[in-house]
């Protein structure tokens, strides 16, 4: 499996570390109430196709990067930077 | 192969938003701005290589007072010049990317792996590089690459 960081193109998966859902990039407010910081916390989808990740460029640029990839084909169809990615 | 010792590097991070005024900053200090991604640019007083996400290594005495952090990294580098006719095929075997002339030119720098460490590559000349390697790896840099090249020569 290969990625590709926005910063250092195409790199092997062995240079990410994975962090999971993308679910981090939209925490809720701090008074979002008790079911919407549940959700947050601990549940998450299981899809059977397009998902986003949170993958770190460990071994390179130090990045965190939104992959979208489908975990039916494996295909990633996207990386963005997380940091450009609007919260 | 062959040390290197730089007397200063410096880790410049610009404050979120402040990279083009530390970068301008930075050019009339030395006469370099910061590089972009995956360069390594230098002059006949300092050099500055890219080295992550916001992050650039200066071989410089710099100041950059609310503009960036700067970090004197000076002791914490141990930097190896690999050099010879076989220098891609030695590397080959321990970096998972393409070191090839015609894909990582002069003045390409890379974050990435050599065996388990991780490493910033810079090529420095037609069969050159510069490994960079945190300091406590140093022999094992040395070990990988001796390895390596012998492994090489014995084909
Ligand atoms: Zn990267």
């Amino acid at each position: 499996m290969r990625i590709t960081c926005p910063h250092c193109g195409e790199r092997d998966r062995r240079e990410f570390y994975y962090q999971g859902d993308a679910v981090a990039l939209a925490r809720p407010a701090p008074d979002a109430g008790a079911q919407a910081w549940d959700d947050y916390l601990h549940n998450r989808d299981n899809p059977a196709g397009d998902t986003q990740d949170l993958w770190f460029h460990e071994a390179g640029c130090g990045a965190w990067i939104v992959v979208t990839r489908n975990t039916v084909t494996h295909a990633v169809a996207d990386t963005k930077l997380a940091a450009m990615v609007k919260r | 192969m062959t040390e290197v010792t730089l007397d200063r590097i410096m880790s410049a991070a610009p404050f979120a938003g402040l990279t083009k005024p530390a970068s301008a900053a930075l050019k009339e200090q030395i006469g370099l701005g910061l590089s972009a991604p995956g360069r390594a640019i230098s002059n006949r007083r300092a050099r500055v290589i890219w080295a992550g996400q916001r992050m650039w290594l200066v071989a410089a005495d710099v100041a950059l007072d609310g503009l960036a952090a700067v970090t004197d990294q000076s002791d914490a580098w141990a930097i190896l010049r690999i050099e010879g006719p076989g220098v891609v095929d030695v590397l080959a075997r321990l970096v998972p990317i393409d070191l090839r002339a015609d894909h990582f030119k002069g003045g390409h720098t890379a974050r990435t792996m050599l065996g388990h460490m991780s490493v910033g590559i810079t090529r420095v000349g037609a069969q050159a590089f510069e490994v960079m390697a945190m300091r406590s790896m140093a022999a094992t840099l040395v070990h990988e690459l001796q390895s390596a090249a012998e492994n090489v020569a014995a084909r």
